[in-house]
């Protein structure tokens, strides 16, 4: 009876109509000791299937969490160093202002005092101008040469 | 994603890519090469992994594809793959089994099999997927598939029986 069950579902097998518990059935059957000689045939081909199945990978996968550099946060840092910079670069050019007097009276004093000062200062330089007029006396008496050139003239003409 | 749970999505299904791959490839090393193509290629589109329905019917279309990359690049390099280890790496497997030598026959008639076939075999008798998984991986329709997997029960069985009856090998 059993026997006649497996022919029938060997032959629903071949036509590709069995279901997947009807396989497995047939794979269990063939499994076993007890075949009838004339299914012989068919054991090393469930058995192939059964070994196969068994196979396993043993290699294994190198996985490497792959780190992509956001690009995003380089504008980020650009956009906080231009403003970093704006903010430095405006106290940098209030050190020009100096302030201003509000009374005139004091505001004249403050002129003339600055005023003489750099008059005073002035008059140091050019009194040591003053030296250059030695320079011109020198040059006046390096005139004298032409004389002795005269000389020398009249001595080679004879 | 962080990798345990990428690796709990894939650990189920891994051995099935390489099996699959094996059994288009042949060659043992290959199939260890092409599962970790597949598996890296995951990874790196871990992000729309939540997108795919079926990660693991996807990823055996995946690793189909990309072993018949392989082998197109392979027929036009005109390179035979080799697979001389064979025997070597299946042993410590097959000892378990009593009947070794016609268990290396079903090995041989399997990869004498048209790609088509050998995959469907592999799919539904190695790795028990229903046929509408199969249709959806191999992107074939469900007739089509048990036509061929009918053919290809059918060529193994009558080698088989040949091999049985009259010794040849």
């Amino acid at each position: 009876m059993v026997l006649n069950n497996i022919e029938k579902l060997l032959e629903k097998y071949e036509n590709g109509e069995t279901s997947l518990k009807e396989e497995q059935v047939l794979k269990n059957y063939f499994s076993s000791d007890t075949v009838a000689p004339h299914l012989e045939t068919y054991k090393p081909m469930f058995d192939y299937f059964l070994v196969n199945q068994q196979e396993q990978f043993t290699k294994d996968v190198p996985l490497k969490t792959k780190r992509t550099f956001n690009y995003k946060w380089i504008s980020v840092a650009a956009v906080t160093v231009l403003m970093l910079g704006v903010y430095f670069g405006k106290s940098f050019t209030n050190t020009n202002d100096l302030g201003t007097y509000e009374d005139p009276q004091l505001a004249l004093n403050e002129v003339t005092k600055s005023l003489e000062m750099i008059s005073k200062s002035f008059n140091k330089g050019t009194s040591t101008v003053g030296y250059l007029n030695e320079v011109n006396k020198g040059t006046s008496t390096l005139g004298y040469l032409n004389e002795i050139e005269n000389a020398t003239r009249i001595i080679f003409k004879n | 994603m962080t990798q345990t749970e990428f690796l709990k999505i894939v650990m189920p299904f891994k051995d099935k890519v390489f099996r699959l791959a094996k059994r288009l490839l042949i060659s043992t090393e290959e199939a260890e090469d092409a599962t970790q193509e597949v598996l890296l290629k995951l990874w790196n589109n871990k992000t729309k992994i939540a997108e795919y329905k079926n990660v693991e019917a996807f990823s055996m279309t995946m690793t189909k594809n990309f072993c018949f990359d392989k082998l197109k690049s392979k027929q036009a390099q005109n390179l035979k793959i080799v697979h001389s280890n064979y025997e070597a790496k299946e042993t410590g497997l097959q000892k378990q089994v009593e009947l070794n030598d016609s268990v290396n026959w079903v090995a041989k008639i399997i990869e004498e099999l048209p790609e088509q076939q050998r995959m469907i075999i592999q799919l539904r008798d190695i790795e028990e997927y229903d046929y509408d998984e199969i249709s959806k991986m191999l992107n074939m329709n469900n007739t089509a598939v048990r036509v061929n997997l009918s053919r290809a029960r059918k060529t193994i069985r009558e080698k088989l029986t040949n091999t049985h009856n009259y010794g040849i090998k």
